[in-house]
């Protein structure tokens, strides 16, 4: 089948590929021809006009909870795919803390099998120790063979420097990266950042340096096996300063950070509503200011949404009871134009590396080509259109975000990859 | 002139008049109290839930009273908190109750901002009466009414308040209610037990039991609670006792006339000694009695807002 997108501006920093205006031809989803068009080209071609249009390398969020097996009530392998392709996604990575962990070839194929044949890429996180508990590390050879990207006990730290130093020895035998959650547990356990706001709200507090502590740990144990450690989402400005430290010396750390810890702080808390609440919680303005510091100087390599997607019956409760965690790969690209691209943090260039080059090269997944012969793996970018956000036309599961409702400038138009492409709220086969 | 708010959440942003209106009405209630009958009819039809997640005898009997006193239907709700887990939702309680017609919700919970939710679940006036560490704000109304019998007036008053600042729903109140009548509040007790950002409130941390006494015209000594978490912020009873305890030699050391409260249960020997419990600086039974008019103010101003 031929698929023409018609008058787009190509954007593919890597590739130092930066053309407007051009048409691009697709035979079976797979790239055929890049402007030069002739007549017989478009002869029972669909044509889509994509006029001002950006396409660039279909983008990839390297941090996301699928939920199943377990709580399909909350998400499915496809119906968190149906949300990754809305926000503009041909690729993710699922997190491990399922019911049961991702911690056996078994439940990596499980998974693997929900999303065959999907338009998004599932690449699997699986679990660094057995059961996520921290005691004994997984079988990571036979999950690398399973095809599983990295390691990680998300949710929590891994519990012992102990057994983080063994997965790090152990994970860069195969180059994967052990990717943490990084929270000190004995001074976690709060509902919120440690500040004014907590004080105010008399919710119980989580300090900032709960973060620190774990990302010096991991920092250190990563210098000293010369394993390669991922800082997820990334919330405060000491974290930030000591990644961008310990890059300097060469050591190999990378780190991401969330929408909401790049356009929220803790006064969003104030109302007690529930989707403000997440592990690590919103923090302070200066904490922000360290991280928009941090995504323009390469310390912060990519952005994650960590789409935790909740029941409304668990979120509509009391703040303290409420479980951590908002949806968020539908607003993620909105969110990273407004308050990124648009307010001058980052340009369109430095945006799709965080968000299609560097997440790959973490999980040492292949970066999608703009060239004749390559599959076609777009993502398609309005930067300008005006929006509202409306949890209601979410494909996801679940509605746990605080951004219903905020306007947003500039948005995923399409994604394209897997001969499908999803446009104008549904699938089309290409 | 009415409340500006058709909830008592906390007494963060509530403004001067509104606390001002609050304290004037509790006055002509605290003279009903002391009639031979001490019941008026100004919430005759009114019905009140007390809707308690939490364990409190006192607090739960003030708001009855005040309640009954205003000749209102008080209903007592009580919910053991380790239902919460396993039953019903707080939700589905609230909107359950809300079903069978009530006015007013006098709540308490473990959880900081619950009266919140319920102001948007339901249509009634919401009374926060203690939410986890947050506020308790009817405590604060009446430990200021205590304070102005007392003293004759709040502004320019010194006010320390004594104890564990980080797990009291009292401490809030008591800072947010005083500062905005122009008291000076500043804060005493172990730095374990209090917040880190608490001066960012415009209050004064005091590590000296002694230096607290000598500086403030008002201690309002918190009870340290022997029986939750809170116990692993200090290291034995025996040193909070020496080191924060108020007693007739401390206070008879620094020579000073100090206005002692106390919200009550008082532990004996720990945070007072039963000598200062029961002397002539202490006003603690008669904010038992303020509280009642106090409370009765607040659901008479709520209850007949239009």
């Amino acid at each position: 089948m031929k698929t023409i997108l018609k008058n787009v501006n190509l954007l593919h920093p890597e590739q130092k590929i930066n053309e407007k205006g051009k048409d691009i031809l697709l035979i079976d989803g797979v790239i055929s021809k890049i402007g030069g068009l002739s007549k017989e080209d478009s002869t029972d071609a669909k044509v889509f006009d994509f006029s001002g249009k950006y396409v660039v390398p279909g983008f990839f969020d390297m941090h996301v909870h699928l939920r199943e097996p377990g709580r399909e009530d909350e998400e499915t392998v496809v119906t968190g795919c149906n949300a990754a392709a809305n926000g503009g996604f041909t690729g993710i990575a699922c997190m491990p803390n399922t019911e049961p962990a991702i911690d056996s070839a078994e439940v990596v194929e499980f998974i693997k099998k929900q999303a065959a044949n999907h338009l998004v890429d599932v690449n699997v996180v699986a679990a660094a120790t057995v059961g996520r508990k921290g005691e004994i590390i997984s079988p990571m050879a036979e999950l690398r063979e399973a095809g599983v990207v990295g390691f990680s006990d998300d949710g929590f730290a891994i519990k012992t420097s102990a057994i983080l130093k063994r997965a790090l020895e152990y994970s860069q035998m195969y180059n994967l990266p052990i990717i943490e959650h990084c929270e000190d547990e004995t001074l976690a356990g709060g509902a919120m950042n440690e500040g004014v706001n907590s004080t105010m709200l008399g919710l119980p507090p989580i300090p900032s340096i709960a973060e620190d502590l774990i990302v010096m740990r991991d920092i250190i144990i990563g210098e000293y096996t010369g394993g390669k450690v991922h800082i997820a989402h990334i919330s405060t400005k000491r974290a930030v300063e000591m990644v961008r430290e310990a890059k300097k010396k060469g050591i190999r750390v990378t780190a991401e950070v969330t929408p909401h810890h790049f356009s929220l702080t803790d006064d969003a808390v104030k109302t007690y509503d529930t989707n403000t609440k997440m592990s690590p919680p919103l923090r302070t303005q200066e904490d922000m200011n360290e991280i928009l510091k941090g995504l323009k100087d390469g310390t912060i390599d990519c952005i994650a949404s960590d789409h935790a997607p909740h029941s409304p019956e668990e979120k509509e409760v009391e703040f303290d009871h409420a479980p951590n965690g908002i949806t968020g790969i539908e607003t993620e690209v909105g969110l990273a134009l407004s308050e990124l691209v648009h307010k001058k943090v980052l340009s369109l260039e430095e945006l799709i590396n965080k968000m299609a080059v560097n997440p790959r090269k973490i999980l040492n997944l292949p970066v999608p080509k703009f060239e004749a012969g390559q599959p076609a793996n777009f993502t398609i970018l309005d930067t300008e259109e005006i929006w509202t956000v409306d949890l209601s036309k979410s494909k996801s599961k679940s509605k746990n975000s605080p951004f219903d409702n905020r306007l947003l400038t500039g948005k995923a138009v399409a994604a394209v990859n897997n001969k499908k492409m999803f446009y104008q709220d549904k699938f089309v086969e290409l | 002139m009415p409340l500006s708010s058709r909830h008592l959440l906390g007494l963060q942003g509530v403004p001067k008049e509104d606390i001002q209106l609050i304290l004037d009405t509790a006055t002509t209630f605290r003279e009903v109290l002391e009639r031979p009958i001490k019941r008026v009819p100004t919430l005759q039809g009114k019905t009140i839930v007390n809707l308690f997640y939490e364990n409190s005898t006192r607090t739960r009997i003030s708001f009855e009273l005040a309640e009954k006193r205003l000749s209102a239907d008080a209903i007592n709700f009580a919910v053991s908190s380790s239902s919460v887990s396993k039953g019903e939702t707080f939700k589905d309680t609230m909107k359950n109750i809300e079903a069978m017609k009530v006015d007013m919700v006098v709540v308490r919970h473990s959880a900081a901002g619950a009266p919140q939710f319920l102001t948007k679940i339901c249509d009634a006036n919401i009374i926060n009466a203690g939410d986890g560490i947050h506020e308790h704000p009817t405590q604060g109304l009446l430990d200021m009414y205590s304070i102005r019998e007392k003293k004759g007036k709040l502004e320019g008053l010194k006010v320390c308040i004594v104890g564990d600042i980080a797990h009291s729903r009292v401490a809030l109140s008591n800072i947010f209610g005083l500062k905005t009548m122009g008291a000076e509040v500043s804060v005493c007790g172990p730095l374990t037990m209090i917040p880190r950002y608490i001066e960012e409130l415009g209050v004064k941390v005091i590590h000296n039991i002694d230096e607290a006494i000598q500086e403030n015209d008002v201690l309002n000594v918190l009870r340290i609670q022997l029986e939750r978490k809170a116990r692993e912020y200090f290291p034995s009873i025996r040193e909070y006792a020496r080191y924060f305890g108020i007693t007739e030699e401390r206070l008879e050391k620094n020579g000073k006339e100090v206005l002692i409260l106390h919200p009550g249960p008082i532990n004996r020997g720990v945070e007072l000694s039963s000598g200062v419990a029961d002397g002539l600086n202490q006003i603690i039974l008669q904010q038992v009695t303020n509280g009642v008019a106090i409370r009765m103010a607040v659901l008479y101003l709520l209850g007949t807002l239009k």
